[in-house]
């Protein structure tokens, strides 16, 4: 593979990789808390349809952001009463969640626009346009190290240096913040929590609270700015390799990054290449499809390194009297 | 002591459930500018109004009992098996299997063969992540959510490099030989002079369904292994205390769970399309989950579940036909289902629990 290529297959690995990353930070605040979500798909297409529809209607991406935020916390919102509220069952939340969100879109979609369950194409300021980093242009003929920086650093929208920026953000929030001690101590030892006189509802609300937030950030960036609009079920099961993402950093920020980029890298060389041809052996395109849901089962098996989920996750918590 | 009887358990939870589901559907319909009785009366003439209607009706609801028994079967020792549909894809490459490689004579011959290999194929499908639950504690919902998309990808390599003819476009197998169909409910009924659609593509693999219903009740309250899938289910401690291993029992049970969902390929796969397609399953086993929730896991509740869902399959065609609400209603009405019959049941169960507490107190 030449320079160039190369240069081309990373660059569409970080695109493919800020929503896994959106939404795998998402998860990890919520399962940090003692809340299994398996709805993050859903929360991400709702996001990615509300964002569109609003980017279309109004001309605008940044209210279309909004409107996709607000969509995947209303929905958050859903499985938090469920799982927080009622002590429902958690999963079957998540998977309500996500055939609400795969039903609810399509005919909101239809009702509105006529296109058979898309939205409109997105055009011009309906739209995230790519950033130009500051020296871009100066660098660019610089051997090696101006490609990597024009081409691979610099030139993509603003949500995917939000993204980016979460990771550090995330490990602080989490690790160095009196919030994030109290979130993952929600999700560890509950009772504690609560003896400590800390609101174990509060905190596991704010934390389903920020998964909302961050899965209508990816949603968002699905629909405007990734691709041009909306397409019925455009998350692909993209909220569920980001659960195997989670387990496959085993719920830390740090390693969320590189096990999203991973998965990232996967889907741009199939995207890229219909089959790899290792030295005789042919690898078929659905074994890269197939590959980050097959590396994670392997982890969880415990073969690699043993994934241990937070200890009071998917329980409800029930105050003592 | 229990504060709601048991017959409001098993009726009057899901019942208003069911209610509360099927008002905010009315909302959606009525939000997108449409009648919801107009569409109620149009599902109820599509699915319900001819011997055609019917046959898809129960067609689809062939789909839905085996699916919806494999969810309740898990639901029994406490395991969520998600994986259904990737287990009843797995089953229709068993069947693809057996239907296109012998020379088969007769369906009566080749029925037995075809299920008993998308029964194994579906059991081997929900084996890796029952041995991982069982034995390293990896949560199954997890692992069978992965062999999902790994059964969806095989499948997706198999029938695009390996088993589609040559020179064919389309990514599915041949058609299966004629020695392979199975009689329809047209041809069962016309033997007592019932007339049926010949169109409708029901057939005896409803009968083996209604079968598989009396044999998931008879295993899980008539057998011991049932028993002990039952005592795992209410507590692990206090069923290995009485000397059941819970790893057998995990194992078992997700071995006949994915069977159940993989026999679902002799309805879709050998009595409808009669060669393997890409995404045969359609979603059918998700539907699974929304009918053994309704259903109280009980195969009787799973059945009438499985036909009000075939109901709505149908009549939710014939309204993307005729109308301009599309066919993902359906979709939301099983999301709805979903979510008041499974994840927020304690928000239907308190009220009603103090209604039967007061009620209680009067009559004391």
């Amino acid at each position: 593979m030449d320079f160039v290529s190369l240069i081309a297959v990373l660059d569409s690995t970080i695109r493919l990789a800020t929503p896994l990353l959106l939404a795998c930070l998402a998860g990890l605040f919520s399962e940090r808390a003692g809340i299994f979500d398996i709805g993050l798909e859903g929360k991400m297409l709702s996001a990615a349809f509300f964002s569109a529809a609003t980017a279309t209607i109004t001309g605008s991406v940044g209210l279309g952001l909004l409107a996709g935020v607000a969509a995947s916390m209303g929905l958050a919102g859903l499985h938090g009463l469920a799982s927080i509220t009622f002590r429902g069952n958690q999963l079957i939340s998540g998977v309500a969640i996500n055939f609400l969100a795969a039903g609810l879109t399509v005919v909101i979609a239809q009702d509105w626009f006529q296109q058979g369950g898309r939205t409109p194409s997105l055009l011009g300021a309906a739209r995230f346009g790519p950033l130009t980093l500051p020296f871009a242009q100066t660098l660019r003929d610089v051997p090696v190290l101006g490609p990597v920086y024009h081409d691979l650093i610099s030139g993509h929208t603003v949500l995917v240096y939000v993204a980016f920026a979460m990771v550090p953000l995330t490990w602080w929030v989490l690790f160095r913040t009196r919030f994030g001690l109290r979130l993952r101590a929600v999700g560890e030892a509950p009772e504690a929590v609560d003896t400590a006189g800390v609101s174990v509802t509060g905190t596991r609300y704010a934390a389903v609270a920020i998964c909302g937030l961050l899965c209508g950030i990816a949603g968002a960036y699905l629909a405007t700015a990734l691709q041009a609009g909306f397409v019925k079920d455009m998350t692909a099961g993209r909220g569920y390799i980001a659960l195997a993402a989670l387990i496959f950093a085993k719920w830390r920020p740090w390693y969320a990054l590189w096990a999203t980029l991973l998965f990232g890298l996967l889907q741009a060389v199939a995207l890229r290449y219909q089959s790899i041809d290792l030295g005789g052996v042919t690898v078929p395109v659905q074994l890269m499809d197939a590959l980050p849901y097959i590396l994670t089962v392997v982890i969880l098996a415990g073969f690699v390194g043993r994934a241990v989920p937070p200890r009071a996750g998917g329980t409800p918590y029930v105050k003592e009297k | 002591m229990d504060v709601i009887p048991r017959w409001a358990d098993v009726i009057l939870i899901p019942l208003f459930s069911l209610v509360l589901a099927a008002l905010l559907s009315a909302g959606v319909i009525l939000a997108i500018g449409e009648d919801p009785v107009a569409a109620v009366k149009m599902m109820v003439n599509g699915a319900l109004g001819s011997t055609y209607g019917w046959g898809y009706t129960l067609y689809y609801a062939t789909n839905f009992v085996f699916t919806g028994l494999a969810v309740a079967v898990a639901f029994h020792a406490r395991l969520f098996n998600i994986g259904g549909e990737g287990q009843a894809t797995l089953g229709g490459l068993g069947v693809a299997l057996v239907c296109l490689d012998l020379p088969w004579p007769h369906w009566i011959l080749a029925l037995p063969a075809a299920m008993a290999a998308a029964g194994l194929f579906g059991a081997v499908w929900a084996a890796i992540p029952a041995w991982l639950q069982a034995r390293r504690g990896s949560h199954i919902v997890i692992t069978t959510i992965m062999f999902n998309f790994i059964g969806a990808a095989l499948l997706n390599y198999l029938l695009v490099n390996v088993m589609r003819p040559d020179g064919a476009m389309d990514p599915a197998t041949r058609k299966f030989p004629p020695g392979t169909h199975l009689p329809t409910l047209h041809d069962i009924l016309g033997l007592v002079g019932v007339p049926f659609s010949k169109a409708a593509p029901a057939n005896i693999s409803f009968l083996i369904a209604l079968g598989a219903c009396v044999l998931v009740w008879a295993l899980i309250w008539r057998t011991r292994l049932g028993f002990q899938i039952r005592a795992l289910g209410h507590s692990e401690p206090a069923a290995v205390y009485a000397g059941i291993r819970p790893v057998r029992i995990v194992m078992l049970t997700m071995l006949i769970s994915g069977a159940l969902a993989g026999c679902m390929a002799i309805n879709n796969v050998m009595g409808e399309a009669e060669r393997l397609v890409l995404n045969s399953v359609e979603g059918a086993g998700f539907i699974g989950i929304a009918v053994a929730l309704m259903g109280r896991n009980h195969p009787f509740g799973v059945l009438l579940a499985a036909i009000l869902f075939g109901f709505l399959y149908q009549g939710g065609a014939e309204l993307a036909l005729w109308t301009n609400i599309p066919r993902e209603l359906i979709v939301v009405i099983q999301a709805l289902v979903i979510l008041f019959t499974g994840a927020l049941d304690n928000m239907v169960r308190i009220p009603l629990e103090r209604i039967f507490l007061t009620l209680r107190k009067r009559g004391a």
